[in-house]
């Protein structure tokens, strides 16, 4: 972004009237062609946060914007007073942490894993069935879950009696305190080689000299990866950390909807789906949006703070 | 770079003879490596062998990686759904315009933010980057949708997800490595900016655009939550993955909520679980046929994309 603006600064330079409007004439197509799509923008993006309005009145469907009647911070009051909202709050935060920890390590470990692969045949191979899993919807890969758990015919159970470690099936989707689990687990099987992609291009800009070097130096392959191949990729892994630091709390809900049940709602319950339990299929659309603006809010003091790690990191990678 | 990394190291390998540590080093590697490859690929066989196999000899259970009992009744069952047909053809159809619509618009607004000259370019940049960060969330969202008369129409496929920032900045780094001296020449030649975006650019950004349209495709092919949210009501609007969503769910919660006698009736000919089973092939297969032959294009276009933001 900062590069863009001082090239901007240099072209446009001339500030007469108009000499601008020259250019705006010169450059008629590139706003026909640009224009439509921020209105698009506008209407699409821009408008809902128009909405946020709402969490302030009693919002009934139908009226206009000056006719709502508006109730100042009570919706908030009654959100911040409900047991439930604290429940919800800490699912959305325990899955949001579970997710970028396990989000994190294992896609690295796997990455380093398939580096290690000197056969270049299975290594592609191995690359292709990883990212099978990240190109189906999350529908599809609920319903594997689910079945691969099931006490009827799944195969977790049915390795797990083989092994003799359980007596009895265990009813994975119906016991409350798995669910975290479940659902981190799952999102490890989906997307553990889709995130691994960055690792392995970070890993393959490392120069084969210091492999070279160290190989003489009688390193093991386990020392080249903690002494090379881990520390070239160091900044990769920060700047990825960050990132989902800034996008923790947006979990989204999806996950949580199609593995979820009633039987444990208590800890599948994340704040979007509260938005829609509560706000929209209730129709309580005002107490909804302040759920809304309390997911954002946080969303925006994480991302703030993710950038202030950046900045800080940025500087000292320089220094 | 790789192959000559692979290449020394095959050779130092014959030159001095691996040692013991080595051995064992490379029997964990592939060890590790074949289980995660049987973990992720033991459910999709699972499911493929369930999806083919009798559905009276499937409930007593013991399938694995193959049909114990083959038959095509399953799919005979679930294509006789009206639901499922329509779904089908509602998830090709907006698979294509989306894609389609989704590919001009991004590139176009790429081109013109990838013009350093451009007067529009900062404030347009800083505009959209925004919308990665903030949104209205799902309430004002949805009466956003309401209002604008959206509901029950195909047109809540496209319309709201048309124009992504991401995509955008993807394609648009991918235009800053295209020479600025083929768009000076064809400037030269009298060729207006339309004309250089359509002749020049597009013909030469086609991974990014291989990329993008990858990312639009499956995006529209698995989405299913804005037809439960818009058109969950209009059976001619629904969508293959959300009939995919009511017949799973439907015994996963043992509440039938799926519409109408008709499903429930296929479900009792064969076995639940061998309906959903053919189902999800049907809603998963047409993108594995498509995503190994885009490989080396996204995985290009991700690391491009990471690099960049």
């Amino acid at each position: 972004m900062k590069a863009i603006t001082v090239e901007n600064q240099t072209s446009g330079g001339l500030s007469k009237k108009s000499q601008r409007w020259k250019v705006f004439k010169n450059q008629r197509f590139l706003y026909m062609m640009s224009i439509p799509f921020v209105i698009w923008v506008f209407i699409f993006q821009y408008l809902p946060l128009w909405g946020w309005t709402m969490a302030f009145q009693n919002y009934k469907p139908g009226k206009g914007f000056f006719s709502q009647k508006w109730v100042g911070f009570e919706h908030f009051q009654t959100l911040f007073k409900d047991d439930h909202f604290y429940l919800v709050l800490r699912n959305t935060l325990a899955m949001s942490f579970m997710g970028l920890v396990a989000g994190l390590v294992f896609p690295i470990l796997f990455a380093l894993l398939l580096n290690e692969v000197r056969v270049q045949v299975l290594k592609r191979f191995v690359q292709t069935v990883s990212y099978l899993p990240h190109f189906v919807s999350w529908v599809v890969a609920a319903g594997i879950v689910t079945k691969m758990l099931s006490t009827d015919g799944g195969v977790v159970n049915s390795v797990l009696m083989g092994l003799h470690l359980i007596d009895q099936p265990i009813q994975f989707m119906s016991k409350g305190h798995m669910f975290w689990g479940i659902v981190t687990g799952a999102d490890v099987w989906k997307e553990t080689g889709w995130n691994a992609i960055i690792y392995l291009a970070a890993i393959s800009g490392i120069g084969p000299e210091l492999y070279e070097a160290a190989r003489v130096d009688g390193a093991s392959r386990l020392k080249q990866i903690w002494h090379i191949t881990l520390p070239g990729i160091r900044p990769t892994i920060i700047v990825l950390l960050i990132m989902s630091i800034g996008h923790l709390i947006g979990i989204g809900f999806e996950k949580q909807f199609l593995l979820g049940n009633h039987l444990v709602s208590d800890y599948s319950e994340v704040l979007d789906l509260y938005a829609l339990n509560y706000g929209l299929s209730m129709g309580r659309y005002s107490f909804g949006t302040a759920i809304s603006i309390f997911n954002s809010v946080i969303s925006v003091i994480l991302l703030f703070v993710a950038n202030g790690m950046f900045k800080k990191f940025a500087n000292e990678s320089i220094m | 770079m790789e192959a000559a990394e692979s290449a020394t190291s095959a050779k130092r390998m014959r030159l001095t003879s691996k040692s013991p540590q080595d051995w064992i080093f490379d029997f964990i590697v592939y060890l590790l490596i074949g289980i995660i490859t049987i973990l992720t690929l033991y459910p999709f066989l699972n499911v493929l062998a369930i999806s083919f196999n009798d559905s009276v000899d499937t409930v007593r259970g013991g399938i694995t990686i193959y049909p114990r009992e083959f038959t095509l009744e399953n799919y005979k069952v679930i294509f006789s759904y009206s639901g499922l047909i329509t779904g089908f053809k509602i998830s090709v159809l907006r698979t294509l315009v989306g894609t389609l619509a989704g590919l001009v618009s991004g590139s176009m607004l790429a081109y013109t933010l990838a013009r350093v000259d451009f007067q529009g370019r900062r404030f347009i940049s800083t505009f959209l980057a925004i919308t990665m960060y903030v949104s209205g969330g799902l309430i004002p969202g949805f009466i956003l949708i309401k209002d604008l008369n959206l509901i029950n129409t195909f047109a809540v496929y496209i319309l709201p997800g048309l124009v992504s920032a991401f995509n955008i900045f993807v394609i648009r780094s991918f235009i800053d490595g295209i020479p600025y001296a083929l768009q000076e020449s064809a400037k030269l030649d009298g060729a207006n900016d339309f004309t250089i975006y359509w002749r020049v650019i597009l013909p030469l950004c086609k991974p990014a655009l291989a990329t993008v349209a990858l990312f639009l495709a499956v995006g529209q092919w698995n989405s299913w939550f804005d037809t439960y949210l818009f058109n969950g009501s209009n059976e001619k609007l629904t969508t293959l993955q959300y009939e995919l969503m009511k017949v799973l769910q439907s015994t996963m919660t043992n509440a039938n909520n799926v519409r109408g006698e008709n499903m429930s009736q296929l479900m009792a000919q064969v076995s639940p679980d061998s309906v959903k089973m053919a189902i999800t092939i049907v809603a998963t297969v047409p993108i594995l046929i498509v995503y190994p032959f885009l490989q080396k294009y996204f995985v290009k276009g991700m690391t491009l994309g990471a690099v960049k933001s």
